[in-house]
């Protein structure tokens, strides 16, 4: 009896919250969100939850958006492109969020385009992949640079060196497959040949054979090597165990700290592209992302005791963008904030200075990516 | 894309690089295959006791690599953190067989291998939580500078892997054939009935064989972690080629599993160099079926009653 009347009385308090929380949510702006926060792309989608949640709070802080609380809604769909897919339709067609921030991998986000265009509500990606805003896709946008961007910007420095001939290693992950293609695409524009053309799997221990290789082959300048994660470290480490000379480039995929402290000594005078954010105090103070870079570093930092990363960059611009757009627009009405996104101008973010068009749902030029050098196992900026 | 390059390399190159280029390659498949050789005698020591494939056997390798990397991270030397890590990996190994195989020990081989791949997954989502999900780097034991030999290069490291592994299979010839217990594991993968009539407590010989693997595991992980680096998840690849070199040599075969070991680590660093850095995840794999094909017992497989 005592114990039915317990149970009765559990369950009329489960109703009475889930009664009230609609009633509750239903004032506030709701923006949807799946994320890769756990399994092989956590170190990207963990500082992208972090950040969405660290500027969500801070703007109901502020008072919140038209003078609505604004809520994020979030799923972590760990990688998976089919529970991303889930996931974004549990955002459509039960959270009814006003527009969705996420996609940590190209996979997860192509998994959500067909369904956010059919939703018609905008959708803000923050993966890499050059095919989310090519061909343009009315509802979609993106924050990062593009592998193509990477790659231009490589060549273009390698060309000011007066580097024609070299070797691609890239990763055959999706990232590195899709590097790999956008820099064959690139390089004869800028006059480059590839003469040797190798891969290794993401989860490789030994590139040693393949750098033989490319050591053993006549003519190579320079050698350009397109993956993330530990794969480019031990390539890193590799290549200084069979002391090749040539310069090493790296893409956008290794520009964090932890690819330094892996690769120990042997990263010295290895060259990257990547966002600014990376020497954020070492930029000179008349630099346009300065003060941005700054102040998210400061945030993230002590909000979370732990070195900001380029991929919460990411969704900081998502973020900013979405709030600039609501703002613009007066309202949440999907085609309305799906218009003051493409009309953004001149936005200065903190992966670059964001000019959207109907052409270019990215908007962000070369000069969004910076050529580094490290050294003395720092990084130092080369104009 | 592969198949006109070592056209050009045999035509291009005088036989000196050449000769430097196969030394190259061949030390790298030695190193990385010794690893390989270390987890594939794992599961075949397990595999001898109970018929059981332990797939947590990549587990140990990770927490080799990852105990030594937290244990010096909190401050302690590394001959001290290594021999932690050890302790840490073999009191995990006679754990899980204490609470996880023990309890079910009347239950199928196939439930037991079930048991392990459960268990598996389980140390994994420890480790992630735990230690994180990053990858980690080991110093290496005694510098970075590489050995030049005949036109190749040499990590001092790998010198260490080899040199531990020949250490330990000497080590463990010696247990096999001198010691009471490597006796009784003998008897007991010979015929296990047969054993238990003799007076030996056959449970207590799995319980020493998990103990024992989860110490080969814990080794190679250590070994290689300064050379290929290590994470929360780096058991599973590693688990798995221990398991094709398993295989390869003759599934319970130690001397099976060491050539084995080697043979795809060799195998795979030639195809890489020579055929297309691309296919050489797969060479490994059609080699297993063509010897699961043709010799189902693997190179060193057949000999029944002399395994181990």
């Amino acid at each position: 009896m005592l114990k039915s009347l317990f149970t009765r009385g559990a369950m009329l308090a489960v109703c009475a919250v889930s009664l009230l929380s609609p009633a509750l949510a239903d004032d506030a702006i709701k923006i949807g969100s799946f994320l890769s926060a756990t399994g092989p792309a956590s170190f990207l989608g963990d500082p992208e939850l972090k950040t969405l949640q660290l500027y969500i709070d801070k703007l109901n802080a502020e008072g919140g958006l038209l003078g609505k609380k604004v809520e994020l809604i979030h799923y972590d769909d760990a990688g998976d492109a089919e529970k991303a897919r889930t996931f974004v339709k549990r955002l459509l067609d039960n959270d009814k969020v006003s527009l969705i921030i996420g996609g940590t991998t190209t996979g997860t986000t192509m998994a959500a385009i067909p369904l956010v265009e059919r939703a018609k509500i905008p959708f803000i990606s923050l993966a890499g992949g050059i095919d989310i805003i090519d061909p343009v896709k009315k509802w979609v946008f993106k924050t990062p640079q593009t592998d193509r961007m990477a790659a231009a910007k490589i060549m273009e420095d390698m060309k000011k060196r007066g580097y024609t001939k070299i070797a691609l290693l890239s990763e055959t992950s999706g990232f590195g497959r899709s590097g790999r293609e956008q820099t064959l695409k690139v390089a004869p524009e800028y006059g480059i040949d590839i003469v040797l053309d190798e891969t290794y799997g993401p989860k490789d221990t030994d590139m040693t054979a393949q750098l033989t290789k490319i050591k053993n082959t006549e003519g190579v300048q320079a050698v350009f090597v397109f993956g993330f994660g530990q794969g480019p470290a031990i390539v890193t480490k590799n290549y200084a165990q069979l002391g090749i000379t040539l310069p090493l480039y790296q893409s956008h995929g290794v520009a964090s700290n932890s690819y330094i402290d892996l690769a120990g000594d042997a990263a010295q005078g290895v060259l990257i592209s990547a966002s600014a954010l990376l020497i954020t105090d070492d930029l000179p103070a008349d630099d346009v992302q300065k003060t941005v870079l700054v102040n998210y570093k400061k945030d993230y930092e002590t909000a979370f005791k732990a070195p900001v990363s380029t991929f919460g960059a990411y969704a900081y611009d998502g973020l900013m963008l979405a709030v600039n757009a609501i703002k613009k627009a007066g309202s949440t009405d999907p085609s309305k904030v799906r218009d003051a996104i493409e009309q953004t101008e001149g936005y200065v973010g903190a992966t670059g200075v964001v000019n959207m068009s109907p052409k270019d749902h990215m908007g962000l030029d070369l000069t969004a990516f910076r050529i580094l050098e490290i050294k003395d196992g720092g990084w130092v900026l080369i104009q | 894309m592969g198949a006109g390059r070592p056209l050009l390399v045999i035509t291009a190159g005088c036989s000196g690089i050449m000769f430097a280029e196969f030394l190259q390659y061949l030390f790298s498949g030695m190193t990385i295959g010794a690893t390989y050789a270390l987890v594939g005698l794992g599961f075949a020591i397990i595999y001898n006791a109970s018929h059981v494939i332990n797939f947590a056997q990549g587990e140990f390798v990770m927490i080799g690599g990852m105990a030594t990397v937290f244990l010096i991270h909190i401050g302690l030397p590394l001959p001290v953190a290594i021999l932690g890590a050890v302790a840490l990996a073999v009191v995990t190994g006679l754990a899980l067989e204490k609470l996880a195989v023990e309890p079910a020990r009347n239950a199928d081989v196939v439930t037991l291998i079930i048991i392990t791949i459960g268990a598996s997954i389980f140390l994994r989502g420890l480790a992630q939580v735990l230690w994180g999900k990053e990858f980690f780097a080991l110093p290496a034991f005694s510098g970075n500078d590489p050995i030049h030999l005949g036109g190749a290069t040499l990590l001092p490291q790998s010198l260490w892997v080899l040199g531990i592994t020949l250490a330990i299979v000497v080590a463990l010839a010696w247990f096999f054939k001198y010691t009471l217990i490597g006796k009784a594991i003998l008897a007991t993968a010979c015929n296990a009935d047969a054993a238990k009539m003799m007076g030996i407590n056959t449970q207590f010989i799995l319980f020493i064989s998990f103990g024992l693997s989860a110490l080969l595991g814990a080794v190679a992980g250590i070994i290689v972690a300064p050379i290929t680096l290590t994470s929360y998840d780096v058991g599973i690849m590693l688990g798995l080629k221990g398991f094709v070199a398993a295989v390869l040599g003759g599934l319970g075969s130690a001397v099976g599993a060491i050539v084995g070991g080697l043979l795809l680590g060799i195998i795979e660093a030639m195809a890489a160099g020579y055929i297309s850095s691309d296919y050489k995840d797969a060479v490994p794999f059609v080699i297993i079926l063509l010897i699961l094909f043709f010799l189902p017992s693997g190179l060193f497989g057949a000999r029944g009653t002399e395994r181990v």
